[in-house]
């Protein structure tokens, strides 16, 4: 069929726009990386979480949105300071990267009291 | 960065000799030696002189907010302390329950002196904000050995209030627009009518600290928005907490960050500081918005919260795009977005359609009908008439604005041109925050609150630029026209910029557009602008800055002004306690509500309940200590379409209705005999429709003599045998001659009543307040079968109660 030829050229496409983002992304520094790692580990509770609330119902809907939250939060959170860290970013000129760590730790603090109030 | 900062970071770049330029012409003498010591003692000198005008900043501010406090307080002095009106009065109790019972018990209470025989609960369905607040305050205070009272912490709390919030006001703008500006916008905040009219000493309600933790929240997201810094971030979350319990508006809030985010991001303006404000806020807020029982998991399934979360996503998509185009080569890019873009779209579509659906699965479309009436101004009129008969409901009459928000009418416009020059992300909020305002201040009355600090703020911004351009007129003739004065002057003036603010005592700074506009033309604060940037030429001649700048001062004084006059004369009634002037210029005082209050609570069993339109029912709970069958917490329609329709139907079915309820005594307000309007009589016609909302046997045309509404004897029957007409003319028609000399004369519907000799053959009037505007019934336990008997003096029929609090029977007591 002829549209068997373009679907392989596209595989092939996605295929290498996947290998070069893999290339252009060793050369983040590796405590970015372990910071994208975190974020990516959070979302992925977040989506397993729901997942499981799809599939076993919602019942103490608090705990399960406690739980998401959780997870969102410290997705966007981390999100925040890897952003804040990257040197390539001109958003944040005067932020030291140890008053980021430290807003950081407090933005958690905030943000898991009010997940341990909640969850019930 | 503030301007003052600005404007000090440019001296530092300066040559020398400017700097020494701008030391001497303050003093006069012209000499210019430049050595290194002179070039230090000017350093010195602009040191001190930035010092200096952070002094005289701080005292402006601190007479602003005596300013803002000092104003609010014309009800006590022409009154006295009392907490004003009706939903006050239940916050009131709800605080006095607090201080006794804890915080901690306020969660759980269950209220059985209000909606009987349902009951309400009180801590999972109100905004605890005000209380919290008011407790946290009295318990410092008493921690303190001061023994102060509820009541006046109460009374006072909303003008303390008032002046946080003209501090927010300032800090907000001073993080858009610098220094000068956030003074202004103190400065109009502090005496804003509009805002006052919530504000005043004893009106505690709601409004009065939630217009402050408003303010105060886009303060800390413009903050963070311009700093990016997560801990102010995690501020701004926890200040919105605090506004989520304070007030329902909050939604407001919820509602104009992601539009404020999606025209960042639709602009071009995404920046990662934008991310940091606004996800975790969104995160977090949402964590706590549902920690607050009354809003709960509507913070994530109404449709009021769906705009932030939709936002969220753009906002992740959009910087996720701008990261992998960062990382990828541009041609692997287009190829990805190619890719993406047929895929993509796909995806959208069926996630459209899923969301769609589940909103149009709910009846309101997932929306509360609240919000829908703001969104569609008729819905309430057409669905909920228990909304739409309030009165701070309905849309404002034009005047209303100028009495509200006075010269800042004219400032407003200016004020969202000149947040255009520049333009930056923290102006386009305050322009966003403006616009929506207006919108929703047309809505509704209530919500011109709303527009109140949007107006001041971009008020203060359009006066600030408007002031600085006169002044910076008026200054630079003195100099040699070249770019070094140039820049020196800008310094000066922005040093200058709060100086005026001490000077008039915080009040009379800006008006300045106003006359300008008022003399109707066309240079606004930015063309002014204009006229600064291009040094020199095309600039306004000192004669006309001169008079510009006279007439703004006029335009602020003015300002000031109208601002006492309205809260003395119209804002500062409590509505408990009434005045008027007789034309001797004596003041004659009507403090009927809380005599009649007092009767019921002294007089009657404290079990037994009262029934009244709901209006009253707050007050009859605090000051009454006695179970109303309906109060202002409108929560349960049909149960207040059955008093509606209680107070509609003829006198047995009514007291059957009353009967069923275990009603002992029913209160009506009735303003004839002394001409108040806002009584029972004038409020009937929203008992029978919201009666007749739910019983199809009130019909609003029963009620209507040719669609007209009127109790003369042109008045159909089911009118003039209704019961609230009854209890409310009961008598009437002997005494009204004692005052207007005519029988029967109605002062209020300037008319003469159409039924004169009413009788009651299953109610019994046992008190009449001294100017016959609240009258109090009791539910005889069997009908009365002298229905003849002129004279209710008669035996009672024994009560369970002991007979030591007997009712004293009818006092209709004449009038001087």
């Amino acid at each position: 069929m002829s549209s068997a030829g373009p679907k392989t050229a596209g595989l092939d496409a996605v295929r290498g726009i996947f290998r070069t983002f893999a290339q252009e992304y060793k050369k983040t520094p590796s405590k970015i990386k372990i910071l994208d790692a975190f974020a990516v580990y959070a979302l992925a509770t977040a989506a397993l979480q729901f997942i499981y609330m799809r599939l076993v119902g919602s019942f103490p809907f608090n705990a399960f949105l406690a739980g998401f939250l959780a997870c969102i939060g410290f997705f966007v959170l981390t999100v925040c300071l890897r952003l804040q860290l990257d040197k390539q970013s001109s958003d944040f000129k005067d932020l030291a990267p140890e008053r980021a760590l430290a807003d950081y730790v407090l933005c958690n603090c905030a943000l898991f009291l009010g997940v341990w109030n909640f969850i019930g | 960065m503030s301007s003052a900062q600005r404007a000090e970071g440019q001296l530092v770049k300066q040559k020398p000799v400017a700097q020494k330029e701008v030391a001497t012409i303050s003093n006069g003498d012209i000499d210019l030696p430049v050595s290194s010591a002179d070039l230090k003692s000017s350093r010195a000198e602009k040191l001190n002189r930035s010092a200096a005008a952070q002094i005289i900043n701080g005292f402006a501010l601190l007479g602003i907010c005596v300013l803002a406090f000092c104003i609010r307080l014309f009800s006590v002095v022409k009154y006295e302390s009392v907490i004003h009106e009706f939903d006050p009065y239940f916050n009131y109790r709800v605080t006095g329950f607090l201080t006794r019972e804890g915080f901690y018990n306020l969660w759980n209470w269950f209220d059985e002196h209000t909606w009987y025989p349902l009951g309400r609960v009180i801590g999972g369905t109100i905004y605890p904000g005000l209380m919290w607040t008011a407790g946290v305050l009295y318990n410092v205070l008493h921690l303190l050995n001061i023994p102060i009272h509820v009541q006046e912490v109460c009374v006072f709390l909303a003008p303390l209030f008032s002046a946080f919030c003209a501090l927010s006001a300032y800090l907000f703008v001073k993080e858009i627009r610098g220094q000068g500006a956030g003074l202004m916008a103190a400065a109009f905040t502090a005496v804003v009518p509009s805002y006052i009219s919530r504000s005043v000493a004893g009106s505690f309600d709601n409004e009065g600290v939630a217009i402050f933790a408003l303010i105060f929240v886009f303060y800390l997201y413009v903050k963070t928005l311009n700093t990016g810094s997560l801990a102010w971030a995690t501020a701004s979350a926890m200040a919105y907490l605090y506004m989520v319990m304070s007030w329902g508006g909050y939604s407001f809030i919820i509602n104009l960050l992601p539009i404020h985010c999606l025209a960042c991001v639709f602009t071009g303006r995404l920046s990662h500081r934008l991310y940091v404000a606004y996800a975790p806020l969104i995160v977090m807020g949402t964590i706590g918005a549902a920690m607050i029982p009354v809003v709960g998991f509507n913070a994530v399934l109404m449709s009021e919260h769906f705009g932030a979360f939709f936002a969220f996503g753009v906002l992740h998509g959009a910087l996720f795009i701008r990261y992998v185009k960062s990382v990828l080569p541009a041609k692997a890019y287009q190829a990805a977005k190619t890719l993406v873009l047929t895929g993509g779209v796909a995806i959208i579509g069926v996630l459209l359609a899923l969301i769609t659906g589940y909103v149009m699965a709910s009846p309101t479309f997932g929306w509360t009908g609240r919000s829908l009436s703001l969104l569609d101004p008729t819905y309430a009129s057409k669905y909920i008439p228990i909304i739409a008969s309030v009165s701070e409901h309905q849309p404002p009459a034009w005047p209303s604005y100028f009495t509200d928000i006075h010269v800042l009418v004219l400032l407003v416009p200016a004020g969202l041109a000149a947040c255009f020059r520049p333009l930056s992300d923290a102006s386009l909020f305050l322009i966003l925050y403006g616009v929506t305002a207006v919108y929703f201040s047309g809505v509704m009355v209530r919500l011109m609150l709303v527009l109140a600090p949007a107006a001041c703020c971009l008020g203060g911004v359009a006066a600030h630029e408007f002031l600085l351009a006169l002044t910076r007129a008026i200054r630079a003739p003195n100099l040699a026209p070249s770019p070094v004065t140039d820049a020196s002057v800008s310094l000066l003036d922005t040093a200058a910029a709060p100086s005026p603010a001490p000077k008039s005592k915080g009040k009379g700074k800006s008006s300045a557009a106003k006359a300008e506009k008022a003399k109707g033309k066309g240079v606004t604060a930015e063309s002014m602008f204009d006229f600064l940037d291009t040094s020199g030429k095309g600039r306004i001649p000192r004669d006309v800055a001169w008079i510009g700048l006279v007439a703004a001062t006029l335009g602020l004084i003015f300002y000031i002004g109208h601002c006492v006059w309205v809260s003395a004369e119209m804002y500062s009634a409590p509505s408990i306690v009434l005045q008027t002037r007789d034309p001797q210029g004596g003041v004659h005082v009507f403090d009927d509500f809380r005599e009649a209050y007092g009767w019921l609570r002294f007089n009657t069993d404290p079990n037994c309940k009262v029934a009244s339109w709901w209006d009253y029912g707050y007050q009859t709970t605090a000051m009454a200590n006695r179970t109303v069958l309906v109060d202002n917490n409108t929560w349960n329609n049909t149960h207040i379409a059955t008093v509606g329709r209680a107070m509609a139907s003829p006198e047995k079915k009514a007291w059957q209705i009353y009967r069923d309820l275990d009603t002992e005594y029913v209160l009506v307000v009735f303003g004839g005999f002394i001409g108040y309007p806002s009584d029972d009589i004038n409020k009937f016609l929203w008992m029978v429709r919201i009666g007749g909302g739910v019983f199809p046997d009130i019909k609003e045309k029963d009620y209507l003599a040719q669609g007209s509404y009127r109790v003369d004897d042109q008045a159909p029957p089911a009118l003039l045998n209704c019961l609230m007409y009854k209890l409310s003319y009961y008598r009437f028609a002997e005494a009204s001659t004692m005052v207007t000399g005519r029988y029967g004369f109605d002062r209020v519907r300037n008319t003469m009543i159409g039924k004169t000799d009413i009788s009651l053959q299953y109610f019994e009037e046992v008190f009449t307040s001294e100017h016959w505007m609240v009258r109090i019934y009791r539910v005889l336990d069997r009908p009365n079968r002298e229905t003849k008997l002129k004279n209710p003096r008669r035996a009672k029929p024994p009560r369970r109660s002991s007979s030591s609090s007997r009712p004293r029977s009818a006092s209709g007591a004449p009038p001087k």
